[in-house]
Order: structure tokens, then sequence, then C-alpha cells
């Protein structure tokens, strides 16, 4: 007698471990390198890396709601959106996040937060307008996945690292370029080498990362509404509208869009590996297995 | 949910908890000693119903199941945020077969593999006769996920506001009996449940 229809994917888990043991393993060996060749100048860009990752996960929800225009909506304000949050979580049993509304015409919605207990579910007006309550149901259960799998933290701290190496990529010629002798300006070159290669090697992982996270987020979400195809008829409207949209909103929005529902970024040149989102085929496909999955009998 | 469960992103759906229910006869009898709360014979289970054949069959198998007992029929009512309410009636002083009734329901559910989508169960009380005026309703609810219980009490004449003070009252009344929900926030209102009307 089956107590759960719910499934494992294996294989995304296996995935998104790897890739979080290889951006482990990535960090490791840099810091071993760093703390091997250099002497005064890591430790200060390492702390001030470190203090700007801390400052913007602590910060989160206030950042991202600033940067997106947001703000929280009371249960009187918003009835129906916060009894949609409020069943949400007492099926999932967590704790309710604040819920807030971004006046923009662009759908979207995200979830930002240090802690469960510290979060903000937003959506957009533009997302409330073009989306039926199911949908919209859908979207909020994405993001409370977000939230319960503390995804905030998570990215924060896999992308942190890869800014260090960003810093020393940038900045390192400047505290090695003055260097009195041969070897010194060797070590460097050779910090800014290493530099670089961990930079574009974690920038691809992190982005695997944030993809693997987005299908854990859609395939928790189909099973806390039980209506996973509702879910996916949001997703193919609101990628069919963000096709639309002009370049000048894109750009604006894109500093937040790690952690939004569906990316705002549709540049052709941008291909699958650099993207923080899996495309529209493989989320539809993974929603259609969770509904299959739940039409079956036990 | 565990810390490598958050790590890997896989997060597991709630498990329901279903046998504190029938903790609420032994607070219906406190109800009545001590409030004059009498159980108005109607509950309701509260559940998300799934896309799929699967839900759909267990839902009409146990539609059948609670209708052959030759009693009022079960009522499927559904809310404006998609969710399904079974809604039981038993007479007024067979608060035991009504239990056992909304028992039947989250166990079948619970047997197809739909534990996750249980959400909650309402069991109405009432002051005095119902129907004589100043009638006051509550429901105990119950919050599968949880374990818990409690009161919910809809001002009467449809706005929706809480009668605060009566549902403090009620916690405190069974606060002996049934474990409550130590977190307010939690205590989720139901507006419109078919349980209470």
């Amino acid at each position: 007698m089956a107590s759960t229809r719910f499934r494992n994917d294996r294989g995304l888990t296996a995935r998104m471990g790897l890739t979080g043991f290889l951006l482990v393993a990535l960090y490791l060996g840099f810091m071993a390198v760093l703390i091997a060749v250099l002497d005064v100048a890591a430790p200060i860009i390492v702390v001030l890396a470190l203090g700007l990752g801390w400052a913007q996960w602590y910060f989160s929800d206030t950042i991202a709601m600033k940067a997106m225009r947001a703000r929280e909506v009371t249960p009187e304000q918003a009835p129906e959106l916060h009894g949609v949050v409020d069943r949400l979580c007492a099926l999932a049993d967590m704790p309710k996040p604040r819920v807030a509304v971004a006046d923009t015409d662009i759908p979207n919605a995200f979830a930002t937060g240090r802690t469960p207990n510290h979060s903000v579910v937003c959506v957009t007006t533009g997302l409330l307008r073009r989306l039926d309550g199911e949908e919209v149901e859908g979207v909020i259960g994405h993001e409370l996945a977000h939230v319960a799998h503390r995804d905030v933290s998570i990215m924060t701290v896999a992308s942190t690292l890869g800014v260090i190496a960003g810093l020393i990529m940038r900045w390192g010629l400047y505290f090695g370029g003055g260097g009195r002798d041969r070897n010194s300006a060797a070590v460097f070159l050779f910090v800014w080498l290493a530099s670089i290669a961990v930079y574009l090697l974690s920038f691809l992982l992190t982005r695997a990362l944030s993809r693997y996270r987005e299908l854990s987020a859609d395939r928790a979400a189909a099973y806390l509404t039980g209506r996973p195809s509702s879910l996916a008829s949001a997703l193919t409207k609101i990628s069919g509208d963000m096709a639309r949209i002009p370049t000048r909103d894109l750009r604006r929005t894109e500093p937040v869009s790690a952690f939004l529902f569906a990316p705002s970024l549709n540049k052709k040149s941008l291909t699958a590996l650099f993207s923080t989102h899996p495309t529209l085929e493989q989320r539809l496909e993974q929603l259609a297995r969770v509904s299959s999955d739940l039409g079956r009998p036990v | 949910m565990g810390f490598l469960d958050a790590l890997l992103g896989r997060s597991k759906p709630a498990k329901a908890d279903l046998d504190a229910l029938f903790a609420i006869s032994q607070a219906a009898l406190t109800l009545q000693a001590g409030m004059d709360l009498q159980p108005t014979g109607v509950g309701a289970v509260c559940y998300r119903a799934n896309e799929g054949a699967a839900f759909a069959t267990a839902q009409s198998d146990l539609q059948q199941l609670l209708d052959a007992d030759g009693g009022p029929a079960v009522e499927k009512v559904e809310d404006a945020f998609g969710f399904t309410w079974l809604v039981c009636r038993q007479p007024a002083d067979a608060l035991g077969d009504l239990v056992t009734e909304l028992h039947a329901v989250n166990q079948t559910l619970q047997d197809n593999g739909f534990g996750p989508s249980l959400l909650c169960s309402v069991v109405g009380f009432a002051t005095g006769r119902p129907g004589d005026g100043d009638d006051r309703w509550v429901g105990l609810v119950y919050l599968y996920k949880r374990g818990t219980f409690y009161p919910f009490a809809p001002v009467p004449g449809g706005a929706e506001r809480r009668d605060n003070a009566l549902e403090l009252q009620v916690r405190g009344a069974v606060g002996a009996d049934l474990r409550i929900e130590p977190e307010l926030h939690r205590w989720l209102a139901l507006w419109g449940t078919p349980a209470l009307s």
C-alpha cells in the first residue's frame, strides 16, 4: 500500500550532487593555490568577497524587493493571493512567507530571503493578469519550493566563491603589476590565469546547479498542487509572452533573474549551457512525467 | 526537511497524520458540557483533487462506499481555491459515526497514495439549537500535516471576520483533550467552508 505517489528523481539528484561536488572541489583547489602562492593580497580579496556575499544573502529579500519595485501586501489588500499561499503552506507544512506584488507588466514571480522564516514570495501584476487561479497557484507552488529548498542560500554560496575568482581575475594584475622581480610577476600571472579558469568553470557549474534547482522546484510544486498540467500551462503562457517583451525592460530586470520563475532573458545568443533556467521543453517534459505518475493506479 | 534534502533540492511531500482525528469525540463532550456547543452533525474533509484518472477513480469509489450505508448522501463541493470538500452528514447525536466517515475519507485517499493532498477536516459545532436566531458556529479544524486542531469561528453575516474571542475560549476548553496548534498564524481561515452551513 503506497502512502505517497511521490517518486524521487534519482538522476536529477545525482546530477545536482555531482555539480555541487565539482564546485566545492574547484573552490578548495583554488583556495589552496591562493594560500600557497599569494601572501598579502589574497586574504583581503577573499574577506571582501565573502563579506559581499554575506550581505547579499542576508539582505536578499530587501535587495530583490527593491530591484523589482515590489511592495508587500496584507491579507486585506490581496485576499485571494494570501488564500492561495495559506493553503499551499498548510499543505506543505511550512511557515508562511511574506507576500508581495510587483507592479510591472512582465509576467513573473520570485522568491527570496535568507531562511524560510525571512522569505518573501512575489508575483507581478502582469502574471496575475495573464494566468488563471490554478496557474497562479502552480507558480506560487514553484516559488514555495525554492523557499523550502533554501535556494537563495545555496545559490549565494555557490556563486560567491565564483565572485572571488572573478575579482582576482579583474584586479589581480593591478596587485601584481608592480612586481619588483621576475619571480613574483610570474607568480601573479599564474594566479591570474588560474582565476580565469576557475571563474569560467564555476560560472558553468553554477548555471548548471541553478537549472537543476529549477527542475527540482517544478517537481515539488507539481506534487504539492497535484496539478502538474496547470504549472505547465503557466510556463507556456509566460514563456510565450516573454519573447515579445521589449529589450529595455529586459535589461533593467536582469540582475535578479537568478531568482525568477522564468528567465527574462531571451537573447538568441544565450545557449542552454549559460542559462539559469532549463528550457521550456525540459520543464514541460518533466511535468508530463509527474502527471502520468499521478494518474497511474497504485 | 533535512540538510541533505535541502542541499539536493528534494523535499518530500508532507505526510498526513490520520489517527488523531478520533480525539474529537472526547472534545465534543467537553464542549457540550462546558460551553453549550453542540455538534451539528456536519463534517467535511478538505483535500486537493489531483489531476488524472487515479484520483478520479479513488474519489468516486469513496463516494459510493460512503453512500452505501443508506444515510444522507455525501456531498462534493469545490471551493474558490480549487480544493474539494467532501461533506458528510449524520444525526447530531451520532458524532462517532461522523468521525468514522471522515476517517474513511482520509484513509481511502491515503491508501491510494494521495495522503499528501489532504489539507484539513472540519467538524461543525453550534450554540443552542441550530436556527434559533443568535446561533454561533465553531468548526474544529484538524490539520493533517501538523496533526493538530484549532477552532475556526466565522462571525455570522457573511463578512469575512473571525470571532477570535470564541475561538480562544474553545481553545481553552478543549486544550486538555486535543493537541491544539500552538502557532496562531497557522490557524487557517476557511471562509465559506461547507462544514459550517
